[in-house]
């Protein structure tokens, strides 16, 4: 599930070596990947114990390109810790509860995708008591940077008409 | 200070009983019955009479709001709307140039502007500081770091709510049976609607707001205002799911000067909003100085009664 044009935001977290022409070398594999840098983001001072610098980057790039540039950036000999996290927020956590089934939850999530340009990443589901009965459903909704709040709103009036109660993410505070 | 009590639920109990440890008087105490007068007051006698009969004494409310005290302590327990009878209780004392000290939320929650407008003419002082988080220095805090310079604070300050909400989601049982046992250790009251249905956090959410709109010259918001969901719907199969990406749940309040929101969030597992049994925790968000975070505990007699003698001890002396 995923945007029409394929294009998402994705965050990665680097480490660098603290040596002139690091950071660009380390940027480089994502121009060629075709993913446009949306922000780099370094914490002045900040080291790994190991003395390396902690790099997170967000970009926006087709899905399918993603793994390439990941790719990429090890030949490149960049040590990539993490791929996608939730560093900016732009995966956004939401429980659903009640008549889920009841109310077609498939129906429910397309009419999300629809609404908003938030992608339904993942979906567990729970239903202890029956399909009949009230049910839980946890998503992991992929959400382009600054539009969070616009994705929130628009599942909170999805779930509004269909008398599903929505659990939101409490965001980082300052 | 010489103390006038109105109210003897919990708290007011505990603050006669604690007010001597402070160096105060006590010289009078009120039940929904009738009030008892002293100079000093004989707490213990007056307490066990209570216990006795039900009743602190036979003298009436007038008496104790005309009798001479240096503040009175207003712990009746909390009403929604025009906030009676603690607002005029309040009233009664300001108006005599007698501090007041709240442990009672609806009067600095529901007519903030009027009780404030009060307060100027007269040269007395209100303070409230029992009536967000219990023992936790939240109004004082956020007084102490300039309400203006204060952009947002935000936690979880209904203790009832956080201990059904922990013990769902550890032991993977049941909103009603939770709640059974929460009543049966006290830790819920016989009828708990406004802890599980959000008012509770609102109220105290709409107090931390008004601090924050009065300082900004804006007007006083009520529980109206605010946007409150509570907890009572959540399955505990919606928390286990949580769990298994390192979440949870907690009932947060949200103040800013735009407004108060409660309700249900998802927040990290181990994070600091994830208080556990009947904690409370406030982070106060500053505009220079990051973010603030104070937990401990939101309710009980003695917890509040601490917070209510605090605030007698930063009232002027005569």
């Amino acid at each position: 599930m995923s945007h029409a044009d394929g294009v998402r935001t994705h965050t990665l977290r680097l480490e660098l070596d603290d040596e002139p022409g690091e950071l660009a070398a380390a940027l480089d594999p994502i121009a060629e990947g075709g993913g446009n840098l949306l922000s780099v983001f370094h914490e002045r001072g900040s080291r790994t114990p190991g003395g390396r610098i902690p790099v997170e980057v967000a970009l926006d790039c087709p899905t399918e390109r993603f793994d390439e540039i990941i790719a990429g950036l090890r030949e490149q000999g960049v040590t990539v810790v993490a791929a996608d996290e939730e560093f900016y927020g732009e995966a956004i956590r939401v429980l659903l509860t009640g008549h889920l089934v009841d109310t077609d939850l498939s129906e429910t999530l397309r009419e999300i995708e629809r609404a908003s340009t938030v992608a339904v990443e993942e979906l567990s589901l729970t239903a202890p008591d029956g399909v009949d009965a009230v049910s839980s459903a946890y998503l992991r909704l992929g959400a382009r940077s600054g539009e969070r709040e616009e994705a929130l709103a628009q599942v909170r009036e999805i779930a509004d008409e269909k008398g599903l109660t929505v659990v939101e993410p409490l965001e980082a505070g300052r | 200070m010489r103390l006038a009590i109105v109210g003897a639920g919990a708290v007011g109990r505990a603050v006669a009983e604690l007010a001597g440890d402070y160096g105060h008087t006590v010289v009078g105490i009120a039940d929904s019955t009738g009030a008892a007068l002293g100079d000093p007051l004989d707490v213990a006698a007056v307490l066990e009479r209570k216990g006795e009969t039900g009743s602190v004494g036979d003298d009436d409310h007038e008496a104790l709001l005309g009798t001479d005290y240096d503040a009175l302590v207003e712990a009746t327990p909390t009403t929604l709307g025009d906030a009676e009878p603690g607002y005029s209780n309040a009233v009664a004392a300001l108006e005599r140039d007698r501090h007041v000290v709240l442990a009672n939320k609806g009067p600095v929650a529901e007519r903030y502007d009027d009780l404030r407008a009060v307060t100027r003419e007269s040269e007395a002082e209100l303070r409230f500081e029992a009536t967000v988080g219990g023992a936790i220095p939240a109004v004082r805090t956020v007084e102490d770091f300039g309400p203006s310079r204060v952009e947002r604070v935000r936690g979880v300050l209904n203790g009832t709510a956080n201990f059904v909400l922990s013990r769902m989601a550890a032991e993977g049982l049941s909103y009603d049976h939770v709640l059974a046992e929460a009543q049966e250790l006290g830790v819920a009251e016989a009828d708990p609607t406004f802890d599980v249905d959000g008012t509770d956090a609102a109220l105290k959410g709409v107090i931390v707001a008004n601090v924050l709109r009065e300082a900004r010259g804006q007007e006083a918001l009520t529980l109206d205002d605010a946007a409150v969901e509570g907890i009572q719907n959540l399955p505990v199969s919606a928390l286990s799911l949580a769990a298994e990406d390192g979440r949870t749940v907690r009932l947060i309040a949200e103040a800013s000067p735009d407004g108060v929101r409660v309700g249900p969030r998802l927040v990290p597992e181990n994070g600091t909003m994830a208080v556990t049994g009947t904690q409370n925790i406030v982070g106060i968000e500053t505009e220079h100085a990051g973010r603030l975070n104070i937990s401990g505990r939101g309710a009980g007699g003695p917890e509040t009664a601490s917070a209510v003698l605090s605030d007698v001890g930063r009232l002027p002396p005569d």
